[in-house]
């Protein structure tokens, strides 16, 4: 306003400015707080997810954990370790196998336990079977996440079987306390070998025909290329490990870098994370795999095709430890107080969601005096705050999906 | 132990008691029924003079109640065997069911062109304004004009209110909701079963014995049972209106809708604005009741609805302009006659742009019945139920049956304004041998060239795509949603309009070019018809190898 405006024209104006405008009060727009979760489809379990909104904008999301917090550490310090595998079940439960695997090898290598070969190679077959399950429940809700519900039971049908196999091994289909201290708690039964090989055969050639329903769906890579990116370095930053970190293409897996049991032993390749026309390694005489356009490298496209790529793989360990299984013992005889020695020992293992890690450390009892867990699930949900900022809100399953957490590791 | 069977738990037990009193209130309600009527018959006769509204609601219909209670009592008392009669003849009693409502609607069809015959010929000197109680017929004019095998009394006063337009446009009304409510409960059903066997899996199987027929009733049993919660914080009275201003919409639709050439209950002048406007205003019922839960997730399910639906009614209204275009009418029944001549003739096939608009408004139209890919008001992973997420029981089987209802809606109209409407694919020229024979041959025509079977199959069909899409497809986001509407559809709605205006001033009927245009589109629609085909034939036959066997071999039924 020009300084020599007439004083009559002023008290209108001011009279104006006081009556609130339409932009002040009818059109004012405000942040909203979002609950997503305990209680919701698409946070796989009880995470909760404060989401600071503006409209369809997620300007932030805070993870809120704890709900199924169990004191799974404390109880180890009060159990012996083999009373502890069934604990470790529940932690991922839908890679049970895997848990007791790096359980039962931390506890092995702190009381200088020896594990029959035989052993050895069921375990293997066990965890690469269970990572195939595990993989194929992520490959599944992620597509229910998007909106895809088919996908989802076929993946079912597939883990089906597996959990059928794990039944026959051991009577049990989702907390197995199969691997157990010393060996494996029951022998393969009879016939095992070949349904195994059965559903090797009828599943390897499916992963393809899932690549074409849901991973090459040009609505999924809509939904999914470039969302969420991970750059490498913030992967390492936050330690991220397994499928998330391989995702913003740094090739690290366990298996293959620092190779743990008996996984030097087997060849296979390890997909990372690629750009648009990019082939990930795929086994000998399967369909080539291609990166559609849009995709960047460390989006939720890439960490979920790491784990379709990854079940290829898993099936040609578990094909070359069938052929390789040697007979003989399938357990060690473990005294039922075997003291564990004045020292701590702390392994990581490979699970389908990351690197498990285990320090147990002993004081001469036969009951650990610490038993702590690294999940893979925990440290890799860390990042979610900072990859969840300034996205849609359909984008926040999208990205939770892709980081496939278990939250009944999250919280133990 | 004695062995225990499994049929032996699951059998259901009655009460005994709770069977003595549900017995005992049917006979005291069907004793005062047989009183009333037996009342109401010496009134009617004696006070009233036999007035025929009077013999209709104080006698007839007292007496079909008492009737229907004594069936009652019956039911309950031979629940056991009339269960496992009804479980052995399932199949027969599903068609017909089906087969009996068609009948029954054809006889009501009949009855009215007979009424209405009988006021044109023996009382054309009728007073006009006929009231309830008055009409140009009476009972006796109607009994005397009945033919032999339907000559009694009781069918001449049944036809004897078919005489006043109220008493039919309440007919009407009780066949749309009664279609609707059909339509809903078979899509239902239908769509679990669809989504069972993409997913290779059976769907409902169990309840009423031939492929779980009767699921959506037990579902809909259960629904009503269900506890009516109203969240706390809720507008109560817009929260209960809400699922209403949904229904009722769709349900109004249905009354322009034509089944076929006289199969519509009103035959507007203006039937498309008015079925659109129907179809827009459904969305209020939605932003409402995602305001009234008090929920923000129902909140975000509403908006988005609301975004969707401006923004998709815009592509959807200008593709139907483009039908309307050619054919120069907004009436629904005109339209529909347009098409009369068989595949070649249908609007779909007529230019090319006609048939870019066709593909252009089935898309259009699933954004518009919120069917995915973009069911984003509802979607699940994201808005837990979207704006459903508060209601339960009767408010949601609404809902529910509101986005079926709307289904049908949006696949009638494209039936209506590309596909041929009523009209069989068959040319006319050869239906007109049939349309001159006898009354079989005449109903053999009516099935095979025209009328209501190919309207409903060829409107299910479209449903059946949705359904086919919904079960395939992932879930698109809203930005992208807005971005295939305003950037895509919309153009190549825009596109196809121009082009169809520039068609119709510059290509003449009858020209070698329309006449070209017309015979390849035909054939580029006859492949994708004969392809759906195969391709649901081949699947049929080899669908153990395709599903993996493996997963399907203990499967009965499979």
């Amino acid at each position: 306003m020009a300084a020599d405006t007439t004083l009559d024209s002023l008290p209108d104006l001011l009279a104006d400015l006081d009556r609130p405008t339409i932009e002040s009060s009818d059109l004012r727009t405000e942040e909203m707080l979002v609950n997503m979760g305990p209680q919701h489809p698409s946070t796989h379990g009880v995470l909760r997810l404060v989401l600071r909104t503006d409209g369809e904008m997620v300007l932030e999301a805070v993870p809120h954990i704890g709900y199924l917090h169990r004191c799974a550490e404390k109880i180890g310090e009060n159990l012996q370790p083999y009373q502890f595998v069934p604990k470790t079940d529940r932690m991922d439960y839908l890679a049970a196998m895997n848990n007791n695997h790096v359980f039962a090898l931390a506890v092995e290598k702190l009381a200088g336990i020896a594990v029959p070969e035989r052993a050895k190679y069921i375990r293997i077959i066990m965890a690469e079977l269970n990572r195939i399950a595990s993989h194929l429940v992520s490959f599944g809700t992620y597509g229910l996440d998007m909106g895809a519900f088919t996908p989802f039971l076929y993946a079912f049908r597939e883990r089906e079987y597996i959990l059928d196999l794990f039944e026959a091994a051991c009577g049990a289909r989702l907390t197995y306390s199969y691997i157990t201290i010393g060996g494996v708690t029951f022998d393969l039964p009879e016939g095992f070998v070949d349904r195994c090989r059965e559903f090797l055969d009828y599943f390897e050639p499916k992963i393809d025909e899932y690549n074409r329903l849901l991973s090459y769906n040009h609505i999924f890579t809509k939904r999914t290329a470039n969302v969420g990116v991970i750059r490498a370095e913030d992967a390492i930053r936050w330690g991220l490990t397994g499928p998330c970190l391989r995702g913003s293409g740094v090739k690290w897996d366990l298996r293959k870098c620092l190779p743990y049991d008996i996984y030097d032993r087997f060849t296979f390749d390890v997909p990372v994370g690629l750009p648009p026309g990019g082939e990930p390694p795929v086994p000998p005489g399967m369909p080539k795999a291609r990166v559609p356009p849009g995709v960047v490298v460390g989006d939720a496209w890439n960490r979920y095709f790491v784990r379709v790529i990854e079940m290829y793989w898993s099936v040609q360990i578990i094909r070359q430890a069938l052929d390789q299984l040697p007979s003989g013992d399938y357990r060690t005889k473990v005294p039922r107080n075997v003291k564990l020695p004045e020292a701590s020992v702390y392994l990581e293992g490979e699970n389908p969601r990351g690197q498990l890690g285990f320090l147990v450390v002993g004081d001469g009892n036969p009951i650990p005096y610490r038993v702590k867990a690294r999940g893979p699930s925990f440290c890799n949900l860390s990042i979610t705050t900072h990859v969840c900022r300034n996205c849609l809100l359909a984008d926040v399953p999208a990205i939770i999906g892709s980081i496939d957490v278990v939250l009944g590791e999250v919280d133990r | 132990m004695a062995d225990v069977r499994a049929e032996d738990i699951l059998k259901p037990r009655w009460d005994p008691a709770l069977k003595g009193r549900a017995q005992r209130v049917l006979a005291v309600l069907g004793a005062a029924s047989a009183i009333v009527a037996v009342a109401g018959w010496f009134i009617a006769v004696n006070v009233l003079n036999g007035h025929p509204a009077a013999v209709l609601f104080l006698c007839i219909a007292p007496a079909l109640t008492a009737l229907l209670l004594a069936a009652g009592i019956a039911a309950i008392a031979f629940a056991g065997p009339i269960g496992r009669l009804l479980s052995a003849l399932a199949a027969p009693i599903f068609f017909g069911g089906v087969a009996g409502l068609i009948v029954l609607v054809w006889v009501y069809g009949m009855a009215t062109s007979f009424v209405d015959g009988l006021i044109a010929t023996t009382a054309p000197a009728a007073p006009h304004g006929a009231t309830v109680f008055g009409g140009p017929l009476t009972t006796q004019v109607i009994l005397d004009a009945l033919p032999h095998p339907v000559h009694c009394p009781v069918v001449s006063w049944l036809l004897w209110p078919l005489q006043f337009g109220p008493v039919r446009d309440v007919m009407g009304l009780i066949g749309v909701i009664g279609f609707v409510s059909l339509f809903a409960m078979f899509a239902i059903w239908w769509e679990r079963k669809v989504a069972g066997r993409i997913q290779s899996r059976l769907g409902p199987m169990r309840v009423g014995g031939w492929h779980g027929w009767a699921q959506s009733l037990a579902d809909g049993i259960k629904l009503i049972g269900k506890e009516d919660l109203i969240p706390a914080g809720a507008d109560r009275p817009l929260f209960r209106l809400a699922p209403y201003l949904a229904f009722v919409p769709a349900l109004c639709a249905f009354v322009a809708l034509p089944f076929g050439a006289y199969w519509v209950v009103r035959n507007l002048d203006v039937a498309l604005i008015f079925v659109l406007a129907m179809v827009g205003v459904e969305v209020i019922g939605v932003i409402l009741g995602g305001w009234a839960s008090n929920n923000k997730w129902s909140l975000y399910g509403a908006m988005r609805e609301a975004c969707q639906m401006v923004s998709y009614e815009i592509p959807m209204g200008m593709t139907l302009l483009i039908p309307i275009m050619t054919v120069g009418t907004l009436n629904l029944v005109q339209i529909g006659e347009a098409q009369r001549d068989g595949w070649i003739s249908w609007l779909a096939f007529r230019n090319p742009f006609l048939f870019v608009a066709m593909f252009a408004y089935f898309i259009a139209s699933l954004a518009s019945c919120k069917r995915a890919p973009f069911d984003l008001p509802e979607a699940e992973s994201e808005l837990v139920a979207g704006f459903m997420t508060e209601y339960s029981g009767f408010r949601w089987c609404l809902f529910f049956f509101a986005e079926y209802a709307a289904m049908f809606v949006v696949s009638a109209l494209a039936t209506t304004l590309f596909l041929g409407a009523w009209h069989s694919p068959l040319p006319a020229a050869w239906g007109k041998a049939l349309a001159g024979g006898n009354w079989l041959a005449k109903g053999l025509h009516g099935l095979l060239f025209s009328g209501p079977l190919w309207f409903i199959f060829k409107s299910i069909f479209l449903v059946y795509v949705q359904m086919w899409v919904r079960w395939t497809l992932p879930r698109i986001r809203i930005d992208q949603v807005l971005y295939a509407c305003v950037q895509v559809l919309l153009p190549l709605a825009m596109v196809a309009l121009l082009g169809n205006t520039f068609w119709e001033l510059l290509v003449a009927r009858g020209s070698v070019l329309a006449g070209l245009a017309n015979v390849i589109l035909s054939l580029i629609g006859a492949v994708l018809v004969l392809g759906f085909v195969v391709i649901m034939v081949y699947g049929r036959m080899n669908r153990r190898r395709l599903v993996g066997t493996l997963a399907v071999d203990h499967l009965p039924g499979a």
